[in-house]
């Protein structure tokens, strides 16, 4: 497919590099990702990478007064120009200047993870749904190849894909009110983690110890769009031990 | 000059311009519903737009002036007075220490921001002074303020200091002197309890029905209980796509209008998540959402269609105008 580029309102530009979520595709997001981060275009307050766009967010006021300034006087009417063309001009140069997508790499971040019990309540019906037993849920689970598409519902929440077909479970029938932060969760064929405490409707299977939203830090998010992931299961005795670790 | 809250009011926060630079990690933008009143109370007092204000909900909060302070008040009109006599908006007033600032019944709207010389004075987090209520950080101790809370304001302006000396040699016995000049009727957005907002077609527009797409910039849409700062979800004519596709999530934006499966379009606003999946069938233009920000549930508003050109224009406009008076408010003090 084409890259495709579209107004967001009056305020920012959608980068469409597919309709799917598909590792080519999703290299080219962070293949565009990176050039943009290392090298901010004219006018940019940030950019969103999701799973098929990228969407840079300019101030249309800062691009404007750089191409015409503000020579308007008492009655006289404004130079007319758009800083949205002129910005999907700047968005076109950019992409022809990038080559092929590298294949993905990106780092690898271990998440431990206590599964199961208290901690992980769904770990039981998530067995039950695919005929496995609850070790075999786990082992699955901990052995796929996961990958980091975009970080967005709350601060540090990631949207990862990967996870084996055999351990998919749909949502819960209805949401809990509140689930842990921390809480290792599926929904369909996807696995995620919750920074924060909220309600949530994904079967919940186990807890990592590692506190995804840093507010402190920089980045304030543990995992970022691109990097992979590997689940380790933990002990109790484990888990109490990273969280003292770091407390 | 410092403040202390006597009665917090509905929902009061600590607000800017916005947290930018981190929605890939998540993080919202947050920042005042209606950046213009926000931008206007701030320009009033010469303090720069990016400095907190504070946001007040439908019941404004009783605040006490322990110093003499230079305030404007822009936005809803909650019925504000100080020791008893009303105080007027949309203009810089000079307020003497040991006053209070309290609000009546709201006359119009639902938010009003108060600006204070100086701007409010918060840890910045994330390059933002804004409240995030959810992860409980940024604004004051990350929450809505509280009976007791003490706030300060950051050094004063060049400008505010010219200013309060030009409203000084007016005072007189009264507890507070209000410019004689402010932001004209002229400049403010089209506030309405029922307004017709602009806007553009969304990225899938195209996925709904005719009919729908039709009753979307033609009939009314009442704004329903189920709305807050994070988004409005409206109550109108049940809004359908010619067939379901499933839309992979991307990012959204300050006035996107999204549509989940059941047909009743929601409006992200100032504490919006930073992605969604659902189908976008209009994004409002820049320059209408104070009139959205300034609707509370009951009333009702209208969509009318303008092109991404001239809602572009529009925006550029408006900051015309704007910097214009900035330029008057100068001339008047030098």
């Amino acid at each position: 497919m084409k890259v495709h580029v579209e107004p967001l309102g009056d305020h920012a530009v959608v980068v469409r590099f597919g309709t799917s979520i598909d590792p080519h595709i999703h290299g080219q997001v962070k293949q565009f990702s990176a050039s943009l981060e290392q090298d901010p275009l004219p006018g940019m307050v940030e950019y969103i990478p999701a799973y098929a766009t990228v969407t840079i967010f300019y101030d249309p006021v800062a691009v404007y007064e750089r191409n015409k300034g503000w020579q308007r006087t008492d009655g006289g009417s404004r130079p007319p120009f758009s800083p949205y063309e002129w910005y999907c001009g700047q968005i076109r140069e950019r992409l022809n200047s990038l080559g092929e997508a590298a294949p993905a790499s990106g780092r690898v971040v271990k998440i431990p993870v206590l599964y199961g019990g208290e901690v992980g309540p769904d770990l039981g019906e998530v067995a039950r749904h695919n005929n496995l037993t609850e070790q075999e849920v786990i082992e699955t689970h901990a052995s796929g190849d996961y990958q980091v598409y975009m970080i967005g519902f709350a601060p540090g929440f990631p949207y990862i894909g990967g996870m084996p077909e055999k351990i998919a479970t749909p949502r819960r029938q209805s949401p809990r009110l509140s689930i842990p932060a921390g809480s290792v969760g599926i929904a369909g064929k996807q696995t995620g983690i919750y920074p924060l405490e909220t309600p949530g409707g994904w079967q919940i299977i186990g807890r990592t110890p590692l506190r995804l939203f840093r507010p402190e830090a920089d980045p304030p998010s543990l995992l970022q769009a691109g990097d992979r992931v590997r689940f380790v299961p933990v002990t109790e005795e484990e888990f109490r031990a990273y969280e003292e670790g770091s407390a | 000059m410092t403040m202390r809250v006597i009665r917090p009011g509905l929902l009061t926060t600590v607000q800017d311009t916005g947290r930018y630079g981190y929605q890939k990690h998540g993080v919202i933008v947050s920042g005042a519903m209606d950046p213009f009143a926000h931008r206007a109370a701030n320009l009033l007092v010469g303090n720069r737009d990016s400095d907190a204000t504070l946001e007040m909900t439908l019941i404004g909060a009783a605040l006490e002036f322990t110093e003499d302070a230079l305030i404007a008040i822009c936005g809803a009109d909650l019925s504000p007075t100080i020791d008893g006599v009303p105080v007027p908006l949309w203009k810089p007033v000079w307020v003497k220490k040991g006053t209070v600032l309290e609000s009546g019944g709201c006359r119009f709207g639902a938010r009003s921001y108060l600006a204070v010389a100086g701007g409010i004075q918060v840890p910045v987090v994330m390059n933002s002074r804004s409240t995030y209520l959810r992860a409980g950080i940024g604004g004051h101790e990350g929450r809505p303020l509280r009976a007791g809370d003490v706030l300060k304001s950051g050094p004063l302006p060049e400008q505010s200091a010219l200013m309060i000396r030009h409203l000084r040699t007016h005072a007189e016995e009264g507890a507070f002197v209000p410019a004689e000049w402010g932001i004209g009727p002229e400049l403010l957005p089209m506030y309405e309890s029922q307004p017709v907002i602009r806007a553009i077609r969304g990225s899938q527009w195209d996925w709904f029905a005719a009919d729908s797409q039709e009753a979307f910039f033609s009939q009314p849409f009442r704004v329903t209980p189920q709305s807050d700062r994070m988004g409005y979800r409206l109550e109108g004519p049940v809004l359908s796509l010619v067939r379901q596709t499933e839309l992979i999530s991307e990012a959204v934006s300050f006035g996107t209008v999204q549509v989940p499966a059941e047909g009743k379009p929601i409006v992200l606003l100032a504490d919006r998540q930073t992605t969604g999946g659902y189908p976008k069938i209009a994004q409002i233009a820049s320059v209408d959402l104070p009139l959205i920000a300034q609707t509370k549930p009951g009333d009702v508003i209208r969509f009318v269609e303008i092109s991404r050109a001239e809602a572009e224009a529009l925006l550029l406009d408006r900051e015309c105008s704007i910097r214009q008076a900035k330029l008057g408010i100068q001339f008047k003090l030098a």
